[in-house]
């Protein structure tokens, strides 16, 4: 079919190192397995960002889901997302010093984005 | 809007109204909790909950005072009809019938819209979820749950890849609860295994911050395999994946529900497949909360069926345990749910758990034999699964294998997985590193968050860069009401306008199974024939009944020749002015005083009997019986002969003892022959010239006291008669006959 692995029920044999734990001591087992699964994703997550996530950042500063879509697209479209979506219209408000809405409307305007390449990757 | 008022429809306008300034009243999941009123008309229970202020009790609570005993589960009902708008009707009528818990399905294809979905389009098999429905919803459960006298919980869906978007608009919008599980996206949705697993962190601890309860998406498991049983194994590794990744996020152990579902219905030997693993999840997840989801795998058109596998199911439910316990109605395997079907499945959970009440203190799983071995079976199979994932390098390496959802019971597998590429699926390539200065202002951000560089004092609040976020301002918020001028709740309701009305009420109305005025109507037939012939005759005689748009939705063979059941659907195309309608005025009832000062004054007695080969005793004695409420409490003197009274015994019976009033219990209906019985009375009475001493009353479950007059009777009584309506009867009759 799709090149999985097919086998016959070998519970038996395998659950032979199992079989001298306590119901207790199994469920320990479990659940120590488990967080070696869940671990390295909890670090991806820790480190890595996504345009859903940024646009989350933007609905809660204040932004329809309209307006966070091209906040979004304009800051992948110059690499800028690895600093945060956010960051870019909170660092150009403080350069401008404009109010964070206003900041953000006028980048959707196609406003101040060189700037922004240039403050965030222009080697500072 | 201030408050319902239960004798007026929910004015689902006034709702509408307002709404980009409305604030939902509270935030965060509420528990149904044990109450110290466990007594409940002559019955004493133990695990009941605070009762509701405003209900409608189960049919069979008219013998018991009307009780409606509420357990202390909470009870989900899955709302989706696609009008988000009509949805609010059916929550109110869910909330009445004990639903505390209201779970609106998304429409077909919202997992792989990029972003939120604004206004109010119609939905396929569930609604979009935007925050105007929400909004609405919402704002309608504020004012139903005060009804009620409960807290509602509102449930939606944080997943698809725009999982984090839309935790944060149902977190501002107040949604109590919420499905949330990045393998759904992973397996049945093909998103990015990355981007789920990235995102989900996001969406868990915006959820934490609302206080949701999460629910995850592990039945999906069992609904998808082909022989479900058998992925019990793999329910507890995917269970125990999201768990403890949703617990490291932050979301406290208390608000994480697993969505776990008895695998197998009969005719398999359920309860000996469904037990073992309902003991074994609970073992394993002892900390975590249980949504007892109910079996849909093997759900069919027959809604009988459904309701005795989800009696089944909660048996289950009662026997282990579950802090939800879902509903799922018994026309699913039929139809997108109807409103009755809905309120069916609430009642099917409240009549279950009510008859349960206390059944673990009077029994006890085993610890030992077939049970034990079994539990400790599935836990090991579990544990090895999770062995092996490791082994193959982690999570998704194991997806990419097709470890999850093959048809095996692991170890044993079948090479029918569902794999999915690390590096393909929906949303693919769209995750991105954060920088050493990646920073987002906001409250509820999960991971590396740069906020020092600003402001270290902020580091624990980041939204004070901007002088709070939406969670701390929802004044912030910015409201969409709708982008699509022809696709909107205002156009729909524009077409419905001739039966809503001005506030929820007008004068026309028309059959409804989910949409106001949507004119659909279910029949019922039988017919003489074989299943083919049945099923097409049967849609002929619905033409015939003027039905439109026929459809079979359920047929089962009595006999391969001699009958078959045929449910169908369709379209009752005529409406109803309510103002041409001539309505009986309800029968009037004396008050107790007034009655017993009549038969004080005029004493009274009475002969009763069933009457013919009828052995029904119970709703004479009710009739009768002081302790029923019956007519004896009124000082009336009745003698009872008992059933099966042949009806010239209860006549000369009246005359030997001199009574005034002969009351004849009819119950058996075939053949007419409660008809039969009341005229048979009457016309013995008259042979024996006594007609004019009695007052002749028949009663019984298929009489009406029009059917009685026409047979001779002074009145007859039906099913919701009760001692009062006799009393009543016979106190005016008599004051008449005295010519007062």
């Amino acid at each position: 079919m799709k090149g999985f692995i097919k086998r016959e029920d070998d519970y038996l044999q395998r659950n032979q190192h199992l079989a001298g734990l306590t119901d207790e001591q199994l469920k320990e087992r479990f659940w120590s397995l488990v967080e070696q699964i869940v671990d390295p994703l909890l670090d991806l997550a820790q480190k890595n960002t996504s345009p859903s996530i940024e646009r989350s950042v933007l609905l809660r500063m204040g932004f329809s889901s309209l307006e966070a879509q091209p906040l979004v697209d304009g800051a992948i479209d110059r690499g800028l997302i690895g600093h945060g979506v956010g960051h870019v219209i909170y660092r150009i408000a403080k350069e401008k010093n404009l109010d964070i809405r206003t900041a953000g409307l006028e980048l959707i305007d196609g406003k101040h984005w060189d700037d922004a390449v240039k403050i965030f990757k222009g080697g500072n | 809007m201030q408050n319902l008022d239960i004798t007026k429809k929910i004015d689902v306008k006034e709702i509408l109204k307002d709404l980009e300034n409305y604030r939902p009243k509270r935030r965060g999941w509420t528990w149904r909790e044990k109450s110290d009123k466990q007594v409940y008309g002559p019955f004493t229970f133990s695990d009941m909950s605070t009762p509701l202020k405003n209900y409608i009790p189960m049919p069979a609570a008219q013998y018991f005072g009307n009780i409606d005993p509420q357990p202390n589960n909470t009870i989900t009902t899955e709302i989706a009809s696609g009008r988000f708008e009509d949805d609010i009707r059916r929550m109110r009528m869910a909330a009445w019938h004990g639903a505390d818990h209201i779970m609106v399905i998304r429409t077909a294809g919202q997992s792989h819209f990029d972003g939120l979905i604004e206004g109010t389009p119609q939905g396929i098999g569930g609604v979009p979820i935007s925050r105007k429905q929400v909004r609405a919803h919402r704002k309608a459960l504020d004012l139903i749950e005060e009804e009620v006298g409960r807290p509602i919980n509102y449930h939606s869906y944080v997943s698809g890849v725009a999982g984090p978007d839309v935790a944060v608009m149902l977190a501002e919008e107040g949604v109590n609860g919420a499905h949330q599980d990045p393998q759904y996206n992973v397996l049945y949705r093909n998103i990015n295994m990355v981007r789920s697993f990235v995102d989900a962190a996001e969406s868990k601890k915006v959820m934490t911050w609302a206080d949701m309860v999460q629910i995850d998406g592990a039945h999906n498991a069992n609904a998808t395999a082909r022989e479900a049983w058998k992925v019990m194994p793999e329910l507890m590794v995917q269970h125990g994946i999201n768990a403890l990744y949703s617990h490291k996020v932050g979301m406290p152990k208390s608000n994480i529900s697993l969505s776990t579902v008895p695998p197998t219905s009969s005719p398999a030997p359920c309860v000996k497949l469904d037990l073992p693993y309902a003991v074994a999840l609970r073992e394993f997840f002892s900390e975590y909360k249980m949504r007892a989801q109910m079996n849909t795998k093997y759900i069919t058109s027959s809604s009988r069926e459904a309701t005795v596998t989800h009696v089944m199911n909660m048996m289950i439910s009662r026997m282990t345990s579950a802090d939800i316990q879902s509903t799922i109605t018994p026309d699913e395997g039929r139809n997108v749910p109807w409103h009755m079907y809905n309120i069916e499945a609430c009642n099917t959970a409240k009549q279950t758990f009510a008859g349960l009440d206390g059944l673990m203190d009077m029994i006890e799983l085993k610890s030992d034999g077939y049970l034990r071995d079994k539990v400790r079976e599935l836990q090991e199979r579990a544990v090895l699964y999770v062995e092996e994932i490791i082994k193959a390098g982690g999570y998704f390496n194991a997806v990419e294998q097709g470890f999850f959802v093959d048809s095996g019971m692991y170890p044993e597998r079948n090479g029918d997985g569902i794999g999915r590429k690390i590096d393909g699926g929906v949303g693919v390539g769209t995750v991105f590193e954060r920088a050493a200065d990646y920073m987002a202002p906001v409250t509820a951000h999960f991971g590396y968050n740069n906020v020092a560089q600003y402001d270290p004092s902020a580091v624990d609040n980041p939204s004070k860069l901007i002088d709070g976020c939406t969670f701390e301002k929802p004044e912030k918020i910015v409201f969409i009401d709708e982008l699509d001028e022809t696709d909107n709740v205002n156009q729909r309701m524009a077409e419905t306008e001739k039966y809503r009305g001005e506030h929820g009420e007008s004068n026309f109305v028309k059959p409804e199974v989910q949409w106001l005025g949507d004119g659909v109507v279910q029949v019922e037939i039988l017919l003489p024939v074989a299943l083919r012939t049945a099923q097409y005759a049967a849609i002929e005689f619905a033409k015939k009944m003027n039905l439109k748009e026929v459809e079979v939705i359920h047929i089962e063979q009595m006999h391969p020749v001699e009958g078959t059941r045929v449910q169908l659907k369709g379209v009752l195309d005529m409406d109803l002015d309510l103002n041409a309608l001539v309505i009986p005025p309800e029968p009037e009832v004396m008050s107790e005083e007034e009655i017993r000062g009549e038969f004080d004054k005029f004493p009274v007695k009475i002969v009763a009997g069933t009457v013919g080969q009828d052995e029904h005793s119970v709703g004479l004695r009710e009739i009768i019986d002081i302790k029923h409420g019956g007519i004896e409490k009124y000082g009336c003197e009745v003698e009872y002969l008992g059933t099966s009274v042949p009806i010239e015994k209860l006549v000369d019976a009246a005359i030997e003892i001199n009574a005034d009033v002969i009351l004849a219990s009819t119950i058996i209906s075939h053949d007419d022959v409660h008809y039969k019985n009341m005229k048979r009375i009457h016309e013995y009475a008259v042979e024996k010239g006594v007609r004019d001493r009695f007052i002749i009353c028949a009663g019984g479950t298929q009489v009406t006291a029009e059917i009685a007059r026409e047979n001779g009777m002074d009145e007859g009584f039906g099913r919701y008669d009760r001692g009062v309506n006799v009393a009543t009867f016979l106190a005016k009759k008599r004051k008449a006959l005295r010519g007062e």
